[in-house]
């Protein structure tokens, strides 16, 4: 009897020991990479990354050019993506509750969400880069606001439907009709899981490159012309790491730690954002 | 503040007809209808972008389709000198890559999941599961370049040489550990897909742990289950379609990761049984050649690769959604 209580016990220790080493392997991970990340980036980030354009090989250079393009087709994306995530996040919470095709709407959103961002890229060109025989910073743009969509319909249904219903219903009891309901009275009470969204999507497409590949390409001068092939953080990092040149293998470095300290930095505003709508 | 206030002002200097019409907005009905149009249009556009994809890529790789037929699918020969091609290298480079990824990711999601709920004090939990969250944060670009500079040459001087030495001459598994030590290749790859997707499986395993109702673990433990007897019994066995929807999740993410892989797995368009040796994948083979891409059948052929992988990621993804859903409608009902 003893002897099964003990083997017992001994599994039980056995198995936690090895689940308390499981979580020391993530972050064993997790430090690893950023630790490189950091140690390389940091030894590669020098003033002129902000100041000069991307240089040909064996020079000096910033990535100006690079961080340009990225602002823009950023701006633009979130410029496209978020009403229209809005406004069918307000569809799904409002008029779908339960209804079937509400159903299949967020099934298939949710699979967006994960769906592989190269496939996305391929559409983009499909759909924009053949027909009109380019490459341009529009069409990088699309292919994030693609990606972004999902990101928004999936937080700003959520938080919609958080929103109590007697609010709700107190504006519908004062006659008021239910667009202007939603606008003054939810959508305020649902901003801060809507603004939460938006900031996690960012961190999301600041750092694809795979779409951007086929989509605004990349461009060596400074252009701030979106019609042309832009300039990106991403697929710059991207050819400047599998490069031979040690001053492009460096600046790609430079580009990586910058992106990593904005994704996590955003990353750590929307936890902070999320928290403090959730104590209230 | 109400509504009527902010449009009085405006409606006195309006013609009659459109005061009327002004009135009538505000009353609802005719806005509440515009209101509702446009947001269901918007709604229903999520589902027109993902038809649209499937069908552009479709199209796209319609050449490719009616060149190769079903040959496209099971030949091993890529020519773009030749312009033939079959896909499967990269198909096969994509399903080892990610099994290795799944197989690495899942015990050790398994065991995170167990930490957090099971094991951690409280004041250790949030910062433990933000951390490995953040695993997913860091964009696949940054794996893929700590991937080729530090953990190539890690796996090239530490890891390989001794698969080589252990497991190289053994009978079965001998021939996927022989080859070159040169650090890139499937299993590179493959390692470096668990660690990308292991926060997604360990999310939603705490989180589906956690929703085990009380009353049923509570049980376990007053007839003297031990913690370990608990999961195993009551929390996995109660957890299980979630479970396996959550190795569905991951393994859809791990299908259709594109950076990470490219940069470790070598581009290569051999057929090799061997771990150690360059591969290629799906998502890669198409990050790597799409801007070299020279005859209209090369391009066609890549953009149907992008349409297998679509197809492919959306099945295990939406069976993955279709297990996650059951489980939460069971919670539903219980609750």
């Amino acid at each position: 009897m003893n002897l099964i209580i003990l083997r017992r016990r001994i599994a039980n220790g056995v198995a936690l020991c090895l689940s308390a080493m499981a979580t020391l392997f993530g972050l064993f991970w997790l430090v690893w990479i950023l630790w490189t990340t950091v140690s390389k980036g940091a030894a590669a980030l020098k003033p002129r990354l902000f100041t000069q354009m991307t240089p040909p090989p064996g020079s000096d250079g910033g990535l100006l050019n690079a961080f340009y393009g990225s602002f823009v087709m950023i701006v633009m994306a979130v410029a496209l993506a978020t009403p229209v995530g809005v406004l069918a996040a307000i569809w799904l919470a409002e008029f779908a509750r339960g209804n079937r095709i509400g159903a299949v709407i967020r099934f298939i959103n949710d699979i967006l969400l994960s769906a592989p961002s190269i496939v996305i890229g391929l559409f983009v060109y499909e759909l924009v880069v053949r027909p009109q025989g380019h490459f341009s910073g529009y069409a990088g743009a699309l292919a994030l606001a693609i990606i972004l969509l999902p990101v928004i319909v999936r937080t700003s249904d959520e938080a919609l439907r958080l929103v109590p219903a007697p609010m709700r219903e107190a504006g519908l009891a004062l006659g008021l009709p239910h667009w202007r309901v939603t606008s003054k009275v939810l959508m305020r009470a649902a901003s801060a899981g809507i603004i939460t969204g938006l900031l996690l999507g960012i961190a999301r497409i600041s750092g694809e490159t795979a779409p951007l590949l086929f989509t605004a390409l990349n461009n060596q001068y400074w252009s701030a012309d979106p019609k042309a092939p832009l300039a990106n953080v991403p697929v710059v990092i991207f050819q400047y790491a599998l490069s031979p040149y040690d001053r492009w293998q460096s600046l790609a470095w430079a580009g990586a730690l910058v992106v990593t300290v904005f994704v996590l930095l955003l990353g750590i505003a929307a936890r902070l954002l999320f928290k403090q709508r959730s104590t209230r | 503040m109400s509504a009527t206030d902010d449009v009085r002002p405006f409606a006195r200097v309006l013609t009659r007809a459109s005061e009327m019409r002004a009135r009538r907005l505000e009353s609802g009905a005719a806005g509440d209808r515009i209101f509702k149009l446009l947001t269901g249009a918007m709604a229903y556009l999520v589902l027109i972008l993902l038809a649209a994809a499937a069908f552009s890529m479709f199209w796209g790789g319609r050449l490719a389709f009616s060149t190769f037929g079903w040959k496209f699918l099971y030949s091993a020969q890529w020519d773009p000198v030749a312009r033939q091609f079959g896909a499967l290298v990269p198909i096969y480079g994509t399903v080892v890559s990610s099994f290795i990824a799944i197989a690495l990711a899942v015990p050790m999601s398994f065991g995170i999941a167990i930490f957090l709920t099971e094991i951690a004090p409280g004041w250790l939990r949030g910062p433990i599961g933000t951390a490995i969250e953040l695993l997913a944060a860091i964009p696949s670009i940054i794996y893929g370049m700590w991937g080729l500079f530090v953990f190539v040459p890690f796996m090239s001087l530490h890891v390989e040489p001794w698969l080589n030495d252990k497991l190289g001459p053994s009978p079965i598994i001998g021939p996927l550990f022989t080859g070159p030590p040169i650090g890139i290749g499937m299993l590179t790859a493959g390692i470096i897909l668990g660690i990308m997707i292991l926060p997604f499986i360990t999310a939603v395993m705490r989180d589906v742990f956690m929703a085990v109702p009380d009353a049923l673990r509570e049980s376990a433990v007053s007839l003297g289950a031990t913690t370990w007897e608990t999961v195993g019994r009551v929390s996995l066995p109660y957890t299980r379609t979630a479970v396996v929807g959550a190795i569905f999740l991951g393994l859809g993410r791990a299908l259709g990761e594109t950076m990470a892989v490219t940069f470790v797995l070598g581009n290569a368009h051999e057929f090799t049984k061997s771990l150690l040796m360059p591969g290629n994948s799906i998502a890669a083979a198409i990050a790597n050649e799409f801007t070299e891409a020279d005859s209209p059948i090369y391009l066609s052929s890549l953009i149907a690769l992008g349409f297998l992988l679509f197809i492919v990621t959306f099945i295990v993804l939406a069976g993955a959604k279709i297990l996650l859903l059951r489980i939460g409608r069971l919670e539903g009902e219980r609750a």
